[in-house]
């Protein structure tokens, strides 16, 4: 048998143990459904959801505030980035401000954005565009500084104009970091939402863990974030996916 | 006349406050289609008599001209090469030939043709559509020589460009870089660390004093072959203009 073949057999023993395990034990030791659900109990609760909760609406609203709150953030991040990347005095006049803001706590903005835009959809989008901003802006920032001053005088002794340099020799050589940024970024975007939707939302996957947190019905808060990681990795593979075409150029690493 | 330097200084500000003279007073002249090497030893400016040729910056007194022009800013006539490929790693290899042309007015269809004709001198041709890190070490410095050979240059400055590669390698490169170049007819300035190489490759020889560095000897090679440095290398006179040079720099005082 190959190692390939083996190493999936084995990731999907580990996963069957624990589906039973988590099917079978909590029963066995007495543990109530509302602590721990089984399996079973969730996948019935999954139905009620589609049935009651509007599962499928609240699952939608959540990807598409993630969606837009990482297209937002992400944009002006690297946009930001690339500017401050060019000039060298706003780079300096700005960085403790940046460093400040990076190190702040992100989420922690929610209930102001509540207080100033209401129960809306506008916070969480808020909340999800300033988590996603920083990892993008730094990464593009830090790709800036280390471009090859060889390539540049290069591009400069061929006569190219300042902005032919930055958009044939540093903005590709940025690339591998942008998309880097982008795929730290994703992760952090469902946080975002969910954090939004869990403060101050009547929609989305955030606000049904937190109905369902109150009403004592562990198997929905387990279902949604089920489906909150569903939301992250389907992201995130998107974004692997183009890095992989984007960056085709780059030797693949050896293993 | 193809390239002058007329007692040019150039004198760096250092971050400290302090200065730092590069080279003082460099004298020199390169006739066209000749193959000039500049020898000296480490930081004795000799990349900052090829920066001030590409025209990267000015010197801080005399005048370096290149055809008779006095070089003020990038010059488009100049070619360089460094040790490093500086092939853009996201252009296929043809693409990377085609960079040098297109911000000069040149159309597509013309680029892809000159950057074809220069792939097929440096003896690259079927591999247009690979990417540079499909390409062995000699092969990119040979795509490298073709993009600079490809915007039709009065002179073309090297800088180390064999330094990376492995020995063998090394002789072989050379003896492709020599020969294309003399069939292009292309006036050189090559840097270069290794003695046997200046002498192999050039016309002349350029000695350099320690810093600041000046030009401290001039040593014309009065050997065939310039074409073919392999074949070159087999002479044994090749060894008495290395000792000379050898001599030249101290570089035995310099071991002990």
């Amino acid at each position: 048998m190959s190692q390939a073949t083996t190493q999936k057999l084995v990731a999907v023993t580990i996963l069957a143990l624990v589906l039973l395990v988590w099917q079978f034990l909590p029963p066995a030791l007495g543990v109530p459904k509302f602590i721990i659900p089984t399996i079973t109990d969730m996948l019935s609760e999954l139905g009620r959801m589609y049935r009651r909760e509007d599962l499928i609406e609240n699952t939608l609203s959540t990807a598409l505030y993630t969606v837009l709150g990482f297209g937002i953030g992400s944009a002006l991040g690297a946009a930001i980035g690339y500017l401050l990347g060019l000039s060298e005095f706003w780079e300096r006049v700005l960085s403790p401000y940046i460093l400040a803001l990076q190190i702040a706590p992100k989420v922690a903005f929610a209930p102001l954005f509540i207080m100033w835009f209401g129960y809306n959809a506008t916070p969480k989008l808020l909340v999800t565009v300033l988590i996603v901003f920083f990892p993008v802006l730094v990464n593009v920032l830090a790709a800036m500084k280390t471009v090859d001053r060889d390539m540049v005088n290069l591009a400069r002794a061929y006569s190219l104009t300042r902005w032919q340099i930055f958009m044939k020799v540093e903005f590709p050589s940025t690339l591998p970091n942008l998309m880097a940024g982008l795929r730290i970024a994703s992760t952090l975007a469902v946080i975002g939402v969910t954090v939004g939707e869990l403060v101050g939302g009547n929609t989305g996957l955030g606000f049904l863990i937190s109905y369902g947190g109150g009403q004592a019905n562990a198997a929905m808060v387990f279902n949604s974030i089920v489906l909150l990681t569903v939301i992250g990795i389907l992201l995130y593979s998107v974004l692997v996916w183009a890095e992989e075409r984007l960056l085709h150029y780059l030797p693949k690493k050896e293993h | 006349m193809a390239l002058e330097f007329d007692h040019v200084s150039k004198t760096f500000a250092l971050p400290s406050g302090q200065e730092l003279t590069a080279v003082n007073d460099i004298n020199f002249k390169v006739e066209k289609g000749e193959f000039v090497s500049v020898v000296g030893p480490s930081g004795c400016g000799k990349s900052t008599i090829l920066s001030m040729t590409a025209g990267l910056y000015q010197p801080t007194s005399g005048q370096v001209k290149v055809s008779g022009q006095l070089v003020t800013k990038p010059n488009p006539h100049v070619g360089f090469m460094l040790q490093k490929d500086l092939l853009l790693p996201w252009r296929t290899i043809i693409k990377n030939v085609e960079f040098g042309l297109e911000s000069r007015g040149v159309s597509k269809s013309e680029r892809r043709d000159r950057a074809m004709a220069e792939l097929e001198r440096c003896h690259l041709k079927g591999f247009e559509n690979h990417y540079p890190y499909q390409l062995s070490g000699g092969m990119r410095q040979r795509a490298a020589l073709a993009r600079t050979l490809a915007i039709d240059p009065d002179i073309i400055l090297l800088d180390e460009p064999f330094s990376a590669l492995d020995a063998q390698t090394k002789l072989l490169i050379q003896d492709s870089f020599a020969e294309t170049i003399k069939e292009a007819g292309i006036t050189t300035l090559l840097i270069t660390h290794d003695l046997a190489e200046s002498v192999i490759m050039s016309d002349r020889v350029l000695v350099l004093s320690e810093r600041p560095g000046t030009v401290q000897r001039e040593i014309p090679i009065a050997l065939p072959n310039r074409e073919h440095p392999l074949a070159r290398r087999q002479m044994t006179e090749i060894h008495e203009y290395a000792n000379e040079i050898f001599t030249l720099l101290k570089l035995d005082r310099r071991a002990a």
